[in-house]
């Protein structure tokens, strides 16, 4: 790949964020500050006073509005934009709900970060990963570049499929840490990402009532067609998820037609090919295993990586085919479904059974509220878990790195 | 999707038209019933006062003289009783067990 060096940036991924929001040409932006993520709608703010992006700019008291007012231009037919973190997306919750099953194409950003209580404005991924079963699309970037390029495949894939996605990315690890970006010209990005299309129809002529009460059953409308009831919708709903499975593998490779770079689509892998242990996570922390792997190779282990960067919908059949060789999967989560264990590898674990792939799984929790993670006890944590297997000492329980109780 | 595979909404949607919340009438334990003596437009036999027909929530009750209540929708909220400004509506158990359960009340208020 050639890099044109006029076009390419030092940038935070915040800025990367709010660039994305610019080139896709947004037309409304709706948000509440809170950190990690307020200096991309600063950023976007401070586009839209100074006429760089003709777009609204709506302030509101809190995210559960910002969300509302999404909803409500989203549904009018404007492109839109958000961006959260933790608390202010916990705050998010209930509208988040509303926008899934609105079937709007919002694309908001989730600067990762910990969720209360402690108070933390540190990374990890509690916050999306409490919003997982809302019916968004989640994305994890590495870099800021990623985070860039995902943004502008969001606004594709969720126009496509009629979902919202929820870009997340690890926040101050990759939110205010800078790196060069390749920022597209315009043009390019118009040429990737056609205008919006709205499909709930408004029409000051044709009054009607989106989303009114809607039975259990489905019901005559006054036209005398059977309408869905709560669960159709809520099929269909699933059903494009199903469909996102492709939608975001196609929205990647178009993306590499037009800008000469793709990101794996569902998935991205480092050295897998002869892997017998793999390092499973998302985000950047990902990123950070490849460095690992490359620690573990030069020992003579044959170290791979797999990255996630499709969370919801999972992509469950990729996931077991990649790992298909493996002898050890060790995943890595940056969050924890109290009371059970990380997501990722419980979600992985569940998606190798279901496709009678049989590597060991060991899990380990790292990073909570920013808790530093070194590519050295990346590599520690692995050669625990090839002892233990080489050991047989069956199934490991999950550990806590660099936990100092 | 079998049933409802005519349906092309992603999005669940109404429109404003008559019995898009289904047939409301059903809800009703009481009726309202107009008296023809009482009511100034059936007495005139022209569109007058109209209160019931302005103020009735589920939009049943017709501009006509005598109005007409659409009793197919009508929730039998009490509404139009409220509004009348002649007393000519009143509300009627719509089954003989709510008489009966009506009239024990009354009673037990008396006392």
């Amino acid at each position: 790949m050639t890099v044109d060096t006029q076009s390419v940036s030092v940038i935070t991924g915040n800025r990367a964020a709010a660039e994305a929001a610019r080139l896709a040409r947004v037309d409304v932006v709706a948000a509440y500050p809170i950190t990690p993520q307020s200096p991309v709608v600063e950023t976007l703010s401070k586009y839209i006073e100074t006429g760089v992006l003709d777009a609204e700019f709506i302030t509101v008291e809190s995210e559960h509005s910002a969300m509302g007012v999404c909803i409500g231009a989203a549904t009018s037919g404007s492109r839109v934009f958000t961006a959260s973190s933790a608390n202010g997306l916990a705050y998010m919750c209930e509208q988040l709900s509303w926008a899934a099953g609105s079937r709007l194409p919002i694309v908001m950003g989730c600067a990762n970060r910990a969720m209360s209580a402690p108070w933390s404005v540190l990374n990890d991924q509690q916050d999306a990963m409490s919003q997982r079963d809302q019916g968004w699309i989640q994305l994890y970037c590495r870099n800021n570049q990623e985070i860039l390029d995902t943004f502008l495949q969001g606004f594709r894939i969720a126009e496509q499929v009629k979902l919202p996605v929820m870009v997340c990315y690890d926040g101050f690890i990759l939110s205010h840490t800078v790196m060069p970006v390749d920022i597209p010209e315009q043009e390019q990005v118009d040429a990737y990402l056609p205008p919006y299309s709205v499909h709930t129809i408004l029409d000051p002529e044709e009054p009607r009532n989106v989303n009114p009460v809607t039975l259990a059953n489905p019901r005559l409308n006054g036209d005398g067609v059977l309408c869905h009831g709560y669960m159709e919708f809520r099929y269909l709903m699933e059903q494009a998820h199903k469909e996102a499975l492709d939608m975001i593998v196609v929205a990647d490779e178009e993306f590499e037609a037009c800008f000469g770079r793709r990101w794996g689509g569902l998935l991205w892998s480092y050295q897998l090919e002869d892997a017998e242990v793999v390092l499973l996570a998302a985000g950047s922390l990902a990123g950070e295993a490849t460095i690992s792997a490359d620690m573990l190779r030069s020992e003579g282990i044959r170290a791979g990586v797999l990255g996630l960067r499709a969370y919801r919908p999972f992509p469950a059949a990729a996931v077991a085919d990649a790992l298909k060789e493996a002898g050890l999967v060790v995943v890595f989560d940056k969050s924890l479904s109290y009371g059970y264990d990380g997501p990722i590898r419980r979600d992985v674990q569940a998606a190798l059974f279901e496709h009678r792939v049989m590597p060991e799984v060991h899990g380990y929790i790292a990073g909570l509220g920013g808790r530093d993670i070194k590519a050295r006890e990346l590599v520690d944590a692995a050669r625990d878990s090839i002892t233990w297997a080489e050991q047989g000492k069956g199934p490991k329980p999950t550990d806590w790195i660099n936990l100092q109780l | 999707m079998g049933q409802t595979r005519h349906c092309k909404q992603k999005t669940a949607m109404s429109w404003p038209c008559v019995g898009e919340a289904g047939r409301t009438g059903d809800w009703r334990t009481l009726r309202p019933v107009v008296d023809p003596e009482k009511c100034v437009a059936a007495r005139k036999g022209k569109i007058v006062c109209m209160q019931c027909w302005m103020f009735c929530p589920d939009n049943v009750i017709s501009r006509t003289a005598p109005p007409e209540i659409d009793m197919e929708y009508c929730k039998g909220c009490g509404v139009c009783v409220q509004v009348c400004p002649s007393q000519a509506i009143e509300m009627r158990p719509e089954h003989a067990e709510d008489v009966a359960a009506s009239t024990k009340e009354e009673a037990s208020c008396d006392r």
